[in-house]
Order: C-alpha cells, then sequence, then structure tokens
C-alpha cells in the first residue's frame, strides 16, 4: 500500500525548486551524450557527476538510495557481465562501460522522480512546452488511481477463494488464476476511469475553453544554471575521454 | 450582462436554474419497458428538492435526463425537459454533480488544486481562482487547508471537497446522486451538513436523489417520489415508512460454538500500528453476531480471520469439530483449508458485490461454489434454480451479473454464498446502500439461515440491523 509514498518525491530539496522542464532538459543531454559514446570515460565521469546531484534530490539515506535503485543496479550488473561472459573480444573494462552507461542513463530518471512533484511537472509540460492538457491532467488524474488498484488486487484475490477458486500447489492454475484476477482488476479500473472521465467532464474539463493554470511554472536563472551545467560536465567528460585517448562515439568508425 | 469585455462568458455564473418536465418519458435502447412515462415536474430555481424512490423505479434514468447524459445510443424520449428553457444537454455548463465513489471524482493530488481544477477549465485567469477555492472549501466547512493530500482524507472528508470543486464553478443546478451511499455514518452526516450549509442561500436549484429520505428531509422543500415510472409529489410532513415497521423475523434457535477467535489480531507486514487488536469472540450456531464500531477498528479485518481468508498475526482462530468434519487436515486454522472445503463451511459475503463475480450468467454463479466442492451437476443446478427462485431472480438466469441493479447483486452476492450451505456466514456490510425492500428481504434471508442454524456473523454499521437481527455484539 505505502510504495507509492515512500518512492514519491522528496519535498523540500535544492532539486526540487527546479523546473521539471529544466530537468528533463537535462535529462536528455545526458542521455544523447551517453547513448553516442561507447567508452568507459565518459560514463564514469557522468555518473560521479550524477551521484554528487544526490544529496541535492534528498537521497541521503542509504535504505531509501537501494529501495529506488536495486532494480537498475542489477540490470546494470547483468549488463555488465553478460557482456563479459559473452562478448567475443569483450573486456571487463568494456563490461564496466557498458554499466555505467546505464546507470548513468537511469539515475537521472531516479533523481527527477525523487525531485519532482507531479502537478508540478504537468503544470510545467502544458505551459512550456504546450503538451496537450488533455493528456498531461488525464495521466494526473488516472495515476491517483494506482494505490486503490493495488488495494484492489487483494480483495479479489481473497474473494476468488470465497467462491472455492484456488490454485493450491499447480503453477498452471496458479497463472489462470492470476490471469482472472488481473481480468477483474482490469475491468474494475476501466468501470472507475470511465465514471472519473465522467466527473472531470462535468467540471469542464477538455470543453473547448482555453484552460487556464492557477498554479502557473516559472523558469529561473537557476533553472539555465542547471542546463548550462549539464551542458558543461557532458563537455568535461567528453574532453576527458579524448584526452585519455578512449573516446569511441557510435557514428564514427 | 453577456458579452460586454474581457474573454468569453462563463456560462457557470448565470444564477439557479428552471426545471420544466411535461409528460417526460424515457425507454432505454433494447427494452420493451419505458423507465419512465409521464412525468410532470416543476423545480422552481433555488428550489432544493430531494428525489426518492426504490431501486429500479427510474430515479437514476431521471437524473441522466437532467444531467443531459441520456441520449446516447438509441434512448427514445418523448414529451419535453428543459433546463432554463434549454435542451439539458445544451445546459451542461451551469450542472455539478455529486456522485457516489469519491475516489473516482478526485483528480489530483492536493485539496486546492482539485477544487481550482473546475475553474482552469472554465479558463478563469489564475489570480481569480484561489480567492474562490478559499470560498468553496470555507462555504462546505472543509477543515484542512489547501494543500492536504487527498489521499489522508476520509470518505465523508473526500465528497466534502468533491462538493466544493462543484459548487467553486457556481453552477446553476446541483445534482447529488446518493452522495453519501458508500459512507459510514459519522461520513454521511458530514457530507449532508456540507449540503445544508453550502444550499442555504439558494444559489443553485438544488435535487438530492436518494432512496434513504428520512436523513434529507430537514434540508429540502419537496419531496418527490419516482413510482414505477412516474412521479408522486409527497405533502409537507411526509415521512418515509420505517424498514423495521411490521417485520416478522424467525426466532434464533441457539447452539453450539463453531468458531472462536482466540486472541486473533492481525498487523499488516511492515505497518508499526495493528489493524485489528487483539480480539476473543465466540461464533455461535444459530444465533447472529453483529461486529460494530467506527472505521479504522478492524471490523473488516475481523471478517476476514473468521472466514479463513487471512491469517492471523497474533491468536487464533478455533473450528469446533462440528465445523471440521470432513476437512482433510480438519486440526488446522481455516485459512489453511482448501478452497472446496472452506466454502461448504464457511461462506463470505464483500461490502462489494462486483468483485466476488466470476462468470458471465447468473446460473453459472450459482452453480459455480458447489461444483468446486466436488458436488455432482445435476445437484448443483437444482440449488442453483432453488436459489433464483427464492429470490426472485429467476429471469435474470441467463443474464450477466454485472448487468444487474445493486439490490440485485447484493442478493445475488448472497445467494452465491448460501449456495455451498455453509454452516457459517460472514458478511461485511451487507445493508450498505440498500433500499428499504432489498433490506428486509435481506434481513428476513439472514433470519431463515439463523433459524436453520447457520451462525450469522455481520461486521455493519447499521443500527437497524443491528437492533432487529443482533442476537450478540461486539464492539471494536
Amino acid at each position: 500500500m505505502t510504495p507509492s509514498l515512500t518512492l514519491g518525491p522528496v519535498a523540500g530539496t535544492p532539486l526540487s525548486r527546479m523546473n521539471p522542464v529544466a530537468l528533463l532538459t537535462a535529462m536528455i543531454v545526458v542521455t544523447l551524450v551517453l547513448i553516442t559514446s561507447l567508452d568507459v570515460v565518459t560514463p564514469a565521469v557522468v555518473v560521479a557527476a550524477e551521484l554528487c546531484l544526490l544529496p541535492a534530490a534528498g537521497l541521503t539515506d542509504l535504505r531509501d538510495l537501494w529501495r529506488r535503485t536495486w532494480p537498475l543496479l542489477l540490470g546494470a550488473g547483468s549488463v555488465g557481465i553478460v557482456n563479459v561472459l559473452l562478448g567475443d573480444d569483450a573486456t571487463v573494462v568494456t563490461g564496466v562501460g557498458l554499466a555505467l552507461r546505464v546507470v548513468g542513463l537511469a539515475l537521472p530518471g531516479v533523481l527527477l522522480v525523487a525531485a519532482t512533484d507531479p502537478v508540478r511537472l504537468a503544470d510545467a509540460l502544458t505551459i512550456h512546452w504546450r503538451v496537450s492538457t488533455r493528456f498531461a491532467f488525464g495521466a494526473l488524474a488516472a495515476m491517483r488511481l494506482v494505490p486503490l488498484l493495488i488495494a484492489e488486487f487483494e480483495s479479489v484475490r481473497l474473494a476468488r477463494r470465497t467462491r472455492g477458486v484456488e490454485a493450491g500447489r499447480n503453477p498452471v492454475a496458479r497463472a489462470r488464476l492470476l490471469a482472472g484476477v488481473a481480468f477483474a482488476l482490469l475491468v474494475g479500473a476501466v468501470r472507475r476511469g470511465s465514471r472519473l472521465a465522467t466527473a472531470m467532464d462535468a467540471r469542464g474539463f477538455d470543453s473547448g475553453i482555453p484552460r487556464t493554470n492557477a498554479r502557473g511554472s516559472e523558469l529561473h536563472r537557476r533553472d539555465a544554471v542547471l542546463v548550462a551545467g549539464t551542458v558543461g560536465v557532458c563537455a568535461v567528460a567528453v574532453t576527458l575521454s579524448v584526452l585519455a585517448g578512449a573516446w569511441s562515439p557510435i557514428f564514427v568508425g | 450582462m453577456t458579452t460586454t469585455r474581457g474573454p468569453a462568458p462563463i456560462r457557470t455564473e448565470a444564477g439557479p436554474v428552471r426545471i420544466v418536465a411535461r409528460g417526460l418519458g424515457v425507454r432505454h435502447a433494447s427494452r420493451h419497458a419505458w423507465a419512465l412515462t409521464g412525468v410532470d415536474l416543476v423545480v422552481e430555481p433555488g428550489e432544493r428538492i430531494l428525489l426518492t424512490g426504490a431501486s429500479g423505479a427510474g430515479k437514476s434514468t431521471l437524473l441522466a435526463a437532467l444531467a443531459g447524459i441520456l441520449e446516447a445510443e438509441g434512448t427514445e424520449v418523448a414529451g419535453e425537459l428543459t433546463v432554463d428553457g434549454a435542451s439539458p444537454r445544451d445546459a451542461r455548463g451551469r450542472l455539478g454533480i455529486l456522485a457516489q465513489d469519491p475516489d473516482s471524482q478526485l483528480v489530483m493530488t492536493r485539496a486546492g488544486d482539485d477544487v481550482a481544477f473546475g475553474l482552469e477549465n472554465a479558463g478563469i485567469p489564475a489570480e481569480r481562482i484561489w480567492p474562490r477555492v478559499d470560498e468553496a472549501l470555507a462555504a462546505v466547512g472543509f477543515p484542512y487547508d489547501r494543500d492536504r493530500p487527498t489521499q489522508a482524507l476520509s470518505g465523508g472528508e473526500k465528497q466534502r471537497l468533491v462538493l466544493a470543486g462543484v459548487l467553486a464553478r457556481r453552477p446553476g443546478l446541483v445534482l447529488l446522486d446518493e452522495p453519501t451511499a458508500q459512507l459510514d455514518p459519522p461520513g454521511a452526516s458530514l457530507v449532508r451538513a456540507a449540503v445544508a450549509r453550502a444550499t442555504a442561500d439558494r444559489s443553485a436549484t438544488t435535487i438530492v436523489v436518494d432512496h434513504d429520505a428520512a436523513p434529507w428531509l430537514p434540508l429540502v422543500d419537496r419531496v418527490v417520489e419516482v413510482v414505477a415510472g412516474g412521479v408522486v409529489e409527497h405533502g409537507p410532513g411526509w415521512r418515509p415508512a420505517s424498514r423495521t415497521a411490521g417485520l416478522h423475523l424467525l426466532p434464533p434457535p441457539d447452539g453450539p460454538v463453531l468458531l472462536t477467535a482466540l486472541g486473533a489480531g492481525f498487523t499488516y507486514r511492515g505497518a508499526t500500528a495493528p489493524a485489528l487488536s487483539r480480539v476473543d469472540v465466540p461464533v455461535r450456531a444459530g444465533r447472529a453476531l453483529a461486529v460494530t464500531g467506527s472505521n479504522g477498528t478492524g471490523k473488516s479485518t475481523l471478517a476476514l480471520l473468521l472466514a479463513g481468508l487471512r491469517a492471523p498475526t497474533t491468536g487464533r482462530v478455533e473450528a469446533a469439530p462440528e465445523l471440521t468434519e470432513g476437512v482433510r487436515r480438519g486440526h488446522r486454522e481455516p485459512h489453511r483449508w482448501r478452497a472446496g472445503e472452506l466454502v461448504t463451511r464457511i461462506g463470505t459475503v464483500f461490502q462489494n458485490p462486483e468483485q466476488q463475480f466470476l462468470t458471465g450468467r447468473l446460473h453459472d454463479e450459482l452453480t459455480l461454489g458447489p461444483l468446486r466442492s466436488g458436488e455432482h451437476a445435476a445437484a448443483a443446478r437444482a440449488t442453483a434454480e432453488e436459489l433464483l427462485e427464492r429470490l426472485g431472480l429467476t429471469a435474470f438466469a441467463d443474464a450477466n451479473p454485472y448487468t444487474l441493479s445493486g439490490g440485485q447483486q447484493r442478493r445475488l452476492s448472497v445467494a452465491t454464498a448460501l449456495a455451498t450451505s455453509p454452516r457459517v456466514l460472514v458478511l461485511d456490510e451487507p445493508t450498505f446502500g440498500q433500499d428499504a425492500a432489498t433490506w428486509r428481504e435481506l434481513v428476513t434471508l439472514l433470519a431463515e439461515q439463523r433459524a436453520r442454524g447457520c451462525a450469522v456473523a455481520v461486521v455493519t454499521h447499521d443500527a437497524d440491523l443491528v437492533q432487529v437481527l443482533a442476537d450478540d455484539r461486539i464492539s471494536l
């Protein structure tokens, strides 16, 4: 019941005061640089810089950090190991480089989730990037239903037992039962979703009148500094890589 | 008062509406009978009326007609219905609706943002939004500030917030569609108090739709009852008949203890406080046990423990030999029995009937339990037919359970539990949101089960139910 709360945004941190579109821009810059460079030095520098930002996003508690990043670390580790073991001429350095790339690509996502209130994100996207309000606020409303879905999963699972339906130790029966539960949840979610859509409609959502925004979303100097800083770190990373003779961009050679 | 300067005029600020229905009739697609016929009704601007009636009488149809959401898919409409002279469909911008389920009406994560949502949609400039949000929150008596997370609110508080969001748009017509049906008594009175407070200035025409008329009477000017597709106006001083009047229930025969909670409690993994503190309670054959108490005390959790659906994290739930006879490992607690063994001994009825439906046909729904517990097909069919007959659902034998009305679904969910003839029946809020007719039918049915030696354990907020049925009580 609680993951949505404990893994949500951490309020009042320096990073959370940034405009979400600035964070997204920085994330795009990092992504472009990392997917085009195949060496080990570039991702190492970028990851080091990202790690320095963890305290700014309020991620100082190691247990909390682990809960947010374990799937990522597991994935990165296996990418590295698989490449070292199965690659033809892959060295340990290449493996480490690939693992670092995965971490470097995913950590901004972890930072974004920790630093961004979803409502502020929707505000910023619709105001600065002209994302459709129908999409942004529709998604926001749908997100509210996720915790309800988790609670309902438990009820529907127990309800099967009250009807004499259970899988026991048979894995096939278990899979079928789970499929049944998933279907029941889907039906419930669709019904609740359409009720929510009716309620939003009744409050004039997407009625053709240009929508205003009560909270607004402002871009500050610090947002420009963040983006410039990101570009700077990436430039340093690539420069170091070239100087070390490790630079191997994906498009060249 | 229309176009002067600035942005397009907002239609939601034109004062209370007048509603006129003349000879209104509605027939739904693919139905022979008319859901409504010859409805004549005039509601003056600012009036507050209660639209009541048994479930299935046509209240929802009339509500949909007023809300302008009828016309879809071949519905036939006769006569006329106007909202301030326009068709309800064209007047939808002046309408505000408060429905049953708060969770499918809230949009934003913080209270203030949710109220602001409808104003943003109307294109109101940001600087004029927050004063109106505060005004609407004050009008419904919302006790927290704008930053309150909506997730942290109780059901009654959520409904108050939804009402604030509706009122902030200054609608000319407010439709309240059974707004307290999913709330406990304190939550329901919270919402009624908010409605009373917010509609006192008559700035909107208000129509409350509820089968449970009595609690709304002090709040409304007139009562209109929908009876078999038409409307009957009740004079001042009208009171609905008590649902307990003239009810004759079979007496409890009394019998041995079948199930006992021994210091049974439950704590969710990772939680610090228990969901249910240790409880000792016997469940006896031929007697009805009522479990009462306010929200959050673990009533439903106790039901799950007694029903053999969850394992207690402290203490035990012990079944008597009469109940465990034939269970392969009868010395174990009920939550470890096989599902097929459980359903012939302990039947459970959840608060939400739809969660328990597993098939696409009423008949299959009733044969499922017996077949799963090893009964022969012919016997299962006979049981199903008998139950359909007994509950007046024979005409719907081939219908999908999801297409039934709320009252019919409730009867069906009780019937599915009875199909396997359990000795113990555990029910969670079985009378929630049910009209008087279904209520009486349900109470009679439970008393019948009790008379044949069944132990009935019922978790409830319903004081009438406790009064007429309970032989033993436990308050958590």
